[in-house]
């Protein structure tokens, strides 16, 4: 059922974007001493209008980081003078769902692919290796469910 | 000043997802399609990103405290539990349905397509959920500090 509109495989974009993950990675450990993972920063952020198990004190330069994630495909476009390539599935129940699952998911595994992934496995942690290779290995079936058993 | 670093990190981290290509769930959804329209491109998005990680933490951690905070507060837990598991099998489900892990999301979020302005608020919700199911749920246990 899920969509399957073809990508084009781009190495090299794909290497020099994830370098530039890796180095805000870096910088925020190197100016706040903290792990950059997305959910955790989302769970900050949230922080300031419900009661979350975050800290206060990492609340401000969380938000700041967030508004600076919108704001890389603006800039973007304002350079290239187009949006990046983007085909959201568009099923609403389904995107509900996926969000919800998401957000639940994160939560409890304490991090996605940024903290588990990137920065876990940066730090040669069991435990994000463990996590990484359980939502890989989830995500590809459910791919694999929803493209070509269903 | 932590207003300012905190922007520009977000920015560049932000810039790394868009020129990656990791912006656009249908590139994740056929990197987790092996059998089918597959594109490897996730995987040197993660490749660059964890070595570049793996290297500037090294030289960071030579450091006795980061530039902004007073300490580096890295995770000290280690155990492998069910909790974990269970969490990270639940993100994959949710990740192989939309394309969208946190990141990429809020990445997406100025170009308004209806699925992203979806499944932002729904992963706000479940964020919350999961937090409070974590601090004990219905039961109530007292959450740690």
């Amino acid at each position: 059922m899920e969509l399957s509109t073809p990508t084009e495989f781009t190495p090299w974009l794909s290497l020099g974007g994830g370098i530039l993950i890796g180095l805000s990675a870096v910088i925020v450990m190197a100016l706040f001493g903290r792990i950059a993972g997305i959910s955790g920063i989302t769970t900050g952020v949230m922080g300031a209008v419900v009661p979350m198990q975050s800290s206060a004190s990492d609340r401000d330069w969380r938000i700041a980081f967030v508004v600076g994630l919108v704001t890389a495909p603006i800039l973007y476009a304002i350079v290239t003078g187009g949006w990046p390539e983007q085909t959201v599935p568009s099923a609403p129940l389904g995107m509900i769902a996926a969000g919800l699952i998401v957000g639940v998911g994160t939560a409890l595994g304490s991090g996605c692919t940024s903290g588990h992934g990137v920065c876990g496995l940066a730090r040669l942690s069991p435990r994000s290796l463990a996590a990484v290779v359980t939502f890989m290995a989830t995500a590809a079936i459910t791919v694999f469910v929803l493209r070509h058993v269903i | 000043m932590k207003l300012i670093a905190g922007f520009a990190a977000g920015l560049v981290f932000g810039l790394g997802l868009v020129i990656s290509g990791m912006s656009n769930p249908a590139k994740v959804l056929n990197f987790l399609d092996v059998f089918g329209t597959w594109d490897p491109s996730l995987a040197f998005v993660m490749g660059g990103a964890t070595v570049t990680t793996y290297i500037g933490y090294r030289l960071v951690w030579k450091r006795p405290a980061p530039v902004l905070t007073e300490g580096f507060q890295i995770p000290t837990n280690r155990t492998i539990d069910a909790k974990l598991l269970t969490g990270a099998a639940l993100f994959g489900l949710g990740w192989g349905i939309g394309g969208f892990c946190p990141g990429p999301a809020w990445t997406a979020l100025p170009m308004m397509a209806p699925g992203t302005l979806l499944f932002i608020p729904a992963m706000l919700v479940g964020l919350w959920l999961g937090g409070w199911l974590s601090a004990g749920g219905l039961r109530g246990s007292a959450r740690p500090a």
